[in-house]
């Protein structure tokens, strides 16, 4: 077996998301997600009759059968919000076997409007063993953020790594927000005023903390051969690989170090890609410590230099590495596990469509999902026809 | 009053020092940890503030968290050996928010991740000195705080 694959055997072919500046959504759970799988087919030019695979971060059986769906493939991968960048993943590899022809992946949360909604999922700890109950929250540890704010405080400490540089990042992020009509918040805002918000984790300001809304989304994913002749030109998968180091943030080798250091050089390797190929990143900003770590791990700078990197805004709009072009976890739509966006706007990135937001050169696009506590990464480079 | 106008004293600044033998146990804060199959022996000692380690026989190093077994070697016994106590700070963060369990009239306090001199990193609460004090690389010990059923939890005071 080569290391490029899966290069080039499966396309997404349509996507849908849904996200309100008000932060909530009118509809909410099956339907949601029926809703978004319905939208993202209709994307493709495809019907639920053409579906044989489901991917979802949980039981993808329940919700096979609420689509009335009887599968020849499922993935019920959940890590956490890179899940949907595993299922991409795990899909792409199925279709290159030969296992499935059509894989819908779905994630609709709606944490914001729950709050008036009594009969809601109960949310909580998955069962089964958990040492964190015993080992980190008798602490105080506050999830996920108190995580994050270690590996930030860590980075401080061994890299110098400042809380101006991480603001950086959510000023930039919140420009882009600015040219997305559905994102939560798109007024500006400056490193002064990350810095100025109330201290939530040191070194984290409550502006260097994703956001709590409602959100969902969908994707389609299928054969090359099959993408060819649908609705929308497809968006090939170059390459994709996985790194996890750990689940709770004490078992966490070395705090500045991911595991998108394994697979963002595999994905990459598998694309053949280099990192001045990448037009667009999409990398799962749940806090910018994480943004930040994607950036080192992925190789756009070497290890220690993210803050160094980021200062001059060349994340934003106009600058030389646009990264998270929808406003991203930060800006954009947090509903819990963000990675259905990052594979959402690549697509409509590559596709051209992404309306005032919309980048210059749009060829490749990495979609750099985080899941946990900085344990579980995510790799998915994706392209246009003219990258095969 | 904002996250940052709290006082700079930690809620378990109090559990700085030993606690007198027989003297008073102060009530507990936060979430009290429950003890599981494999961790039992661990919170046994802890009520003759004894810290122990698991240590694997086959390869002669320490594990953290305890496993019930080596996972390199699951027929090899594990052995709960006596620790120094003796630890470096590797990463800390004072919660201006509080964690669950926590009573946000508590004000901030520091979560840290602490590399003990054994060579395994648990994490736990630096305490007796205001928490923005704590600084990454500092040398801490192990110190005692009492949980309500007569186990103590481990904590690290700056030495």
């Amino acid at each position: 077996m080569t290391a490029r694959t899966l290069r080039g055997a499966a396309a997404l072919v349509g996507v849908a998301d849904a996200a309100s500046p008000t932060g909530e959504l009118d509809s909410h759970g099956r339907a949601l997600e029926a809703a978004m799988v319905h939208e993202a087919l209709a994307d493709a030019g495809l019907t639920l009759d053409d579906v044989d695979g489901v991917a979802y971060a949980g039981m993808a059986g329940g919700f096979a059968e609420y689509l009335g769906v009887r599968p020849t493939y499922l993935d019920g991968t959940m890590v956490g919000g890179s899940s949907y960048e595993l299922h991409v993943e795990h899909a792409a590899a199925a279709i290159a076997a030969g296992l499935c022809d059509v894989v819908v992946g779905v994630y609709a949360s709606t944490p914001r409007s729950d709050r008036r909604r009594p009969n809601a999922m109960p949310r909580g700890m998955p069962p089964g063993p958990n040492p964190a109950f015993e080992w980190e929250l008798p602490y105080g540890l506050r999830l996920p953020m108190g995580a994050y704010a270690l590996a930030a405080s860590r980075h401080m400490a061994v890299y110098g790594t400042t809380s101006e540089q991480l603001a950086q990042i959510a000023v930039d992020t919140r420009r882009w927000a600015s040219l997305n009509p559905r994102a939560r918040f798109q007024d500006p805002i400056t490193v002064d005023d990350v810095l100025a918000s109330p201290m939530i984790a040191s070194p984290l300001h409550l502006l260097d903390c994703c956001l709590v809304t409602d959100g969902a989304g969908a994707f389609v994913l299928t054969s090359a051969e099959r993408a060819a002749d649908l609705r929308r030109p497809p968006v090939y998968v170059l390459g994709a690989a996985t790194g996890g180091t750990h689940q709770a943030i004490t078992e966490m080798p070395d705090l500045t170090v991911t595991g998108g250091a394994v697979s963002g050089p595999a994905a990459f390797a598998m694309a053949g890609v280099k990192h001045d190929d990448v037009d667009l990143l999409m990398a799962y900003d749940s806090f910018t410590i994480t943004a930040l770590l994607h950036l080192e791990d992925l190789g756009f700078c070497p290890k220690g230099e993210g803050g160094a990197f980021v200062e001059d805004g060349k994340l934003g709009p106009g600058g030389a590495l646009p990264m998270n072009t929808n406003g991203g976890g930060l800006s954009y739509t947090h509903p819990g596990m963000y990675g259905m966006f990052l594979l959402v706007e690549a697509v409509r990135q590559l596709r051209g469509e992404a309306g005032d937001r919309q980048i210059d050169r749009h060829d490749v696009a990495v979609a750099h999902g985080s899941g946990g506590v900085l344990s579980t990464m995510g790799t998915v480079v994706l392209g246009t026809e003219a990258t095969l | 009053m904002s996250e940052s106008e709290r006082t700079p004293d930690g809620p378990r600044a109090d559990a700085g020092a030993r606690r007198p033998a027989g003297g008073p146990r102060s009530s507990p804060r936060g979430i009290e940890p429950p003890v599981t199959e494999l961790s039992a022996p661990f919170w046994d000692a802890t009520r003759d503030e004894r810290f122990l380690l698991p240590w694997s026989t086959a390869r002669e190093v320490p594990m953290w968290f305890p496993r019930e077994v080596d996972p390199a070697d699951p027929g090899q016994p594990i052995e709960w050996r006596e620790a120094s106590g003796e630890g470096t700070v590797y990463a800390v963060s004072v919660h201006h928010k509080p964690g669950p369990g926590r009573d946000p009239a508590d004000g901030p306090y520091a979560v840290a991740l602490v590399d003990l001199a054994e060579g395994v990193r648990m994490m736990a609460n630096v305490v007796g000195c205001p928490p923005d004090e704590v600084a990454v690389g500092a040398a801490v010990r192990l110190v005692w705080q009492p949980l309500s059923d007569g186990r103590n939890l481990p904590q690290f005071t700056p030495v």
